[in-house]
């Protein structure tokens, strides 16, 4: 029997549907697929395609790239340079299989002058080096363009600071610490099984030997322990550093004290354990995903540069370079970086990212426009107003109360009140001894109950159950950004949701055509709208499911009006009211309209769908938060919205993104605790601002703004299991310090008598260690389990 | 017994040479980048289809 198989590009693995473009015997399904296979197949370079099947990814439209010859540019946006060789490292979105890793690191093929390339595949990052008097930069990042890898240089590419080093000197400290405690536990084990008499010649030397072994832990590694204990303390509050790096002090004294004195071994092997055990709570919490950007902000969805105009001439210019006055020239599709003047052109703005409204708006002379928006159609020319950094959009990122937004986890705010305990207890036992008249006991029982009751195990409790939770999101499609926010999650007790791109989801959208379409007709439409690459003619294409074409001729396409074309000796107009050749009357004000020799057929509107499971996910969340959207559309949607909710719920249509930050503050005034839910740069200011900002993206390689989390469309139904499951840890911290209060209470039985022996100390702290690690791990699995997440 | 402060005084430097190896390859960036070398080891070494002795000779390596 034979498989019915579409056929599907031999690069992208698109289906085909319309043109189908031959070449080698091979089906592709445009332009820029094929042109890449030859490129690929002249270099030699075909066996990409043996590695995955369809691992290409579609052109994009033209960026123009003349800002790359500009030296100012350039040597902010290259790692290194000498006289021969210049290194770059660029951010390529489009890397995600092992076929993209073999053909961009034999780029020396397509062009002897890239000597290197190497690639970070979970950084979807790569290194090149190239000889610069053979290729230039801008040639360099057309071939890359060419093969279908466009690097993403934006602005914060220029402003890029380095965070890995914090990571490294961590891991520094953890290796020290563990080759100390290593050592330290080799020269203890004789003392825990008893020396005979030969024996016991070496146990000065095992002393002195874990003695010269805790240094290094107590002065290099738990160095950030007492510098947070002192700064703590100045600010006169207690965090859980204060009591570790006083634990740590007392163990370390002792363990002098007892060298030196008593020619004991004292409690290296505490004290070592103790560093690497929080040295590797401190990891586990630090650990975050790579190859997701929580910070972005608007640097990151601006470009780098902008054509200037300069008496006529173009020139591009940095953004951060650009000065009040300037000129700026800008083409189709291309950003505003600055609030500025309309100055010559026809102006029609989207402002989608600003505004979340999806139309275009027209700008009239001499009217300002807002940084952020898109121009959809021919160029303009603009003058800048306001400086790139303080406009209007920008100005979301530089607002003051962002800083006010730090609150106690569980741990700091328990840390003082544990802090006090211990200190009680261990007073009251010095003092008993003291009135005993035993001072050695005194000071024995006094540091033995500061060591014992060691925090330690809420310093990795915490850590080790919220990163399994994080991993447990991770698999769902819910990115959270460390272990802190999902603390965070579990407070939060209203959400406010973004309305586009939110409630609603652009990718299915559905088509409707409002007015009577022949089947012939159709065929005329349907071959015009196919030669646009415009998204509504593809989306529209695919709607109508046709697959005979007519020829066409004298097609003209104009950049945010429309099509026209000669089809089958029918002159047929698709697109807005202002390409049509006579006013028509109709209600539906957006859409593409459709004429066919000076008769209106009808126009197709796209509806904006409701991502499925909404009203289900709505009825849940509305019984535990209390429920608030916030849309900088108009309110044409709200009566289906309304639909969703219960009637009380509060609608706020057509926000500023000012605003929406300031309803956010409001109900935080209000000491509500608020997750906010949105998506574009709009809601940026919204989602900085709340407790929680999630921001949903059905691609987590698109732009997102700076948030807390960043959530998987398809996995928006979860979120209240999500929200459950972070409570749910909350639980287990809790428990668990409980079990370790338990395990403090046997330990400090035998520390207030006096009788402390370090062999005590070094065993019950790795059990307590032990048994608190393994039950977060069960008990996270457990609820994960329960809330449907596993 | 005198043997056993030469062979302490062996394990200890051992074990130094140890963490100084795993200072270095930190330094080194080698742990930076923890899965891109894994996918590169697996891909083929040339096989360029014009020159088919090249292929049999390629062939006869790895069968033998």
């Amino acid at each position: 029997m034979e498989v019915l198989k579409a056929i599907t590009c031999y690069h992208c693995g698109e289906e085909i549907s319309s043109i189908d473009l031959l070449y080698d015997q091979k089906h592709f399904c445009c332009a820029g697929c094929k042109s890449v296979y030859q490129i690929l197949s002249e270099n030699n370079l075909c066996a990409y395609y043996t590695y995955n099947d369809t691992p290409g990814s579609r052109l994009n439209e033209n960026t123009h790239l003349a800002y790359l010859d500009e030296p100012t540019i350039v040597t902010q946006l290259i790692d290194y340079k000498d006289e021969e060789n210049t290194i770059i490292t660029f951010y390529i979105p489009s890397i995600h299989c092992s076929s993209c890793i073999w053909l961009l690191e034999h780029l020396y093929k397509i062009d002897p002058a890239i000597f290197s390339s190497r690639i970070d595949f979970l950084k979807k990052e790569v290194t090149i080096g190239f000889k610069h008097q053979d290729i230039t930069l801008r040639n360099l990042v057309q071939t890359l363009i060419h093969i279908g890898y466009e690097p993403a240089v934006n602005l914060q590419d220029v402003t890029k600071e380095n965070t890995n080093s914090v990571n490294k000197s961590l891991i520094l400290k953890i290796a020290i610490a563990g080759f100390c405690m290593g050592n330290v536990m080799l020269f203890s084990f004789p003392a825990y099984f008893g020396l005979s008499s030969l024996e016991k010649q070496f146990q000065d030397l095992f002393a002195w030997l874990n003695l010269v072994f805790t240094i290094p832990v107590v002065f290099y590694c738990a160095k950030d322990y007492f510098i947070s204990a002192i700064t703590s303390l100045k600010h006169k509050h207690v965090n859980l550093d204060t009591p570790l790096a006083l634990i740590i002090a007392v163990l370390f004294l002792r363990t002098v004290f007892s060298v030196l004195f008593t020619n004991d071994a004292g409690f290296a092997d505490t004290l070592t354990g103790l560093v690497f055990l929080l040295l590797m709570g401190k990891w586990v919490k630090q650990r975050t995903y790579h190859h997701i950007s929580f910070d972005r902000d608007y640097r990151s969805y601006f470009p780098i540069a902008i054509t200037t105009l300069k008496e006529g001439i173009e020139k591009p210019v940095a953004i951060n370079e650009l000065a009040i006055g300037d000129r700026l020239w800008i083409r189709n599709g291309e950003l505003v970086p600055a609030d500025s003047i309309l100055m010559k052109g026809d102006a029609w703005m989207d402002m989608s990212f600003v505004t979340g409204e999806i139309e275009p708006k027209q700008k009239v002379l001499g009217e300002i426009i807002y940084a952020g928006g898109k121009q959809i159609g021919e160029s303009i020319e603009i003058e800048v107003v306001k400086l790139a950094s303080q406009s209007y959009l920008t100005s979301l990122w530089n607002k003051e109360h962002y800083k006010c937004k730090t609150t106690q986890n569980f741990n700091d705010s328990i840390a003082k009140y544990f802090s006090l305990v211990v200190f009680l207890i261990a007073f009251s036992a010095m003092g008993y001894w003291f009135v005993n008249q035993n001072t050695y006991k005194a000071w024995a029982a006094f540091t033995a109950v500061i060591i014992v009751a060691c925090p330690c195990v809420l310093a990795l409790s915490t850590p080790f159950t919220l990163s399994a939770i994080l991993s447990v999101f991770d698999k769902k499609g819910f990115y959270v950004k460390n272990t802190d926010a999902v603390e965070q999650l579990a407070h939060c007790d209203a959400i406010v949701f973004d309305k586009t791109g939110t409630l609603s989801t652009a990718e299915n959208a559905r088509v409707n055509f409002l007015g009577i379409l022949t089947a012939e007709e159709n065929k005329l439409v349907v071959s015009l709208l196919n030669h646009s690459s415009h998204p509504l003619s593809r989306q529209i294409v695919k709607s109508l499911n046709c697959s005979h074409f007519y020829p066409i001729s004298k097609y003209i396409e104009t950049a945010g009006k429309g099509i026209s074309g000669l089809v089958n000796n029918k002159m047929v107009y698709a697109g807005s009211e202002r390409i049509l050749p006579f006013e028509i009357e109709t209600k539906q004000k957006s859409g593409v309209h459709v004429v066919i020799d000076d008769t209106y057929k009808g126009t197709f509107c796209v509806e904006q769908q409701w991502r499925t499971g909404l009203s289900t996910l709505i009825s849940i969340l509305q019984k535990q938060f209390k429920l608030k959207v916030l849309s900088g559309d108009t309110n044409k949607d709200e009566q289906a919205l309304r639909t969703f909710f219960v009637p009380q719920t509060i609608f706020q249509f057509e926000q500023s993104p000012h605003q929406k930050l300031d309803s956010v503050l409001a109900q935080q005034k209000n000491g509500e605790k608020v997750m906010m839910i949105g998506d574009g740069l709009n809601d940026a200011g919204a989602l900085k601002q709340s407790d929680f900002g999630i921001a949903l993206t059905d691609n987590i390689n698109n732009f997102t703004p700076g948030c807390d989390a960043i959530l998987k469309g398809s996995s928006l139904l979860y979120l209240p299991n999500f929200y459950q499951l972070s409570k749910d840890g909350l639980k287990i911290i809790k428990i668990s310090f409980a079990i370790a209060i338990s395990y403090n209470c046997i330990g400090v039985y035998y520390a207030v008598q006096g009788t402390l022996y370090p062999l005590v100390a070094a065993i019950l702290m790795p059990i307590s260690t032990i048994t608190i690690i393994s039950f977060t791990t069960i008990a996270t699995r457990f609820f994960a389990h329960r809330n449907k997440l596993i | 017994m005198m043997i056993l402060y030469f062979l302490i005084g062996c394990s200890i430097v051992m074990a130094l040479i140890f963490l100084a190896a795993f200072f270095w390859s930190l330094k080194d960036g080698q742990q930076d980048d923890m899965v891109t070398p894994g996918i590169r080891v697996l891909f083929d070494d040339e096989i360029s289809p014009s020159s088919d002795d090249d292929k049999i000779s390629d062939k006869n390596h790895f069968s033998a």
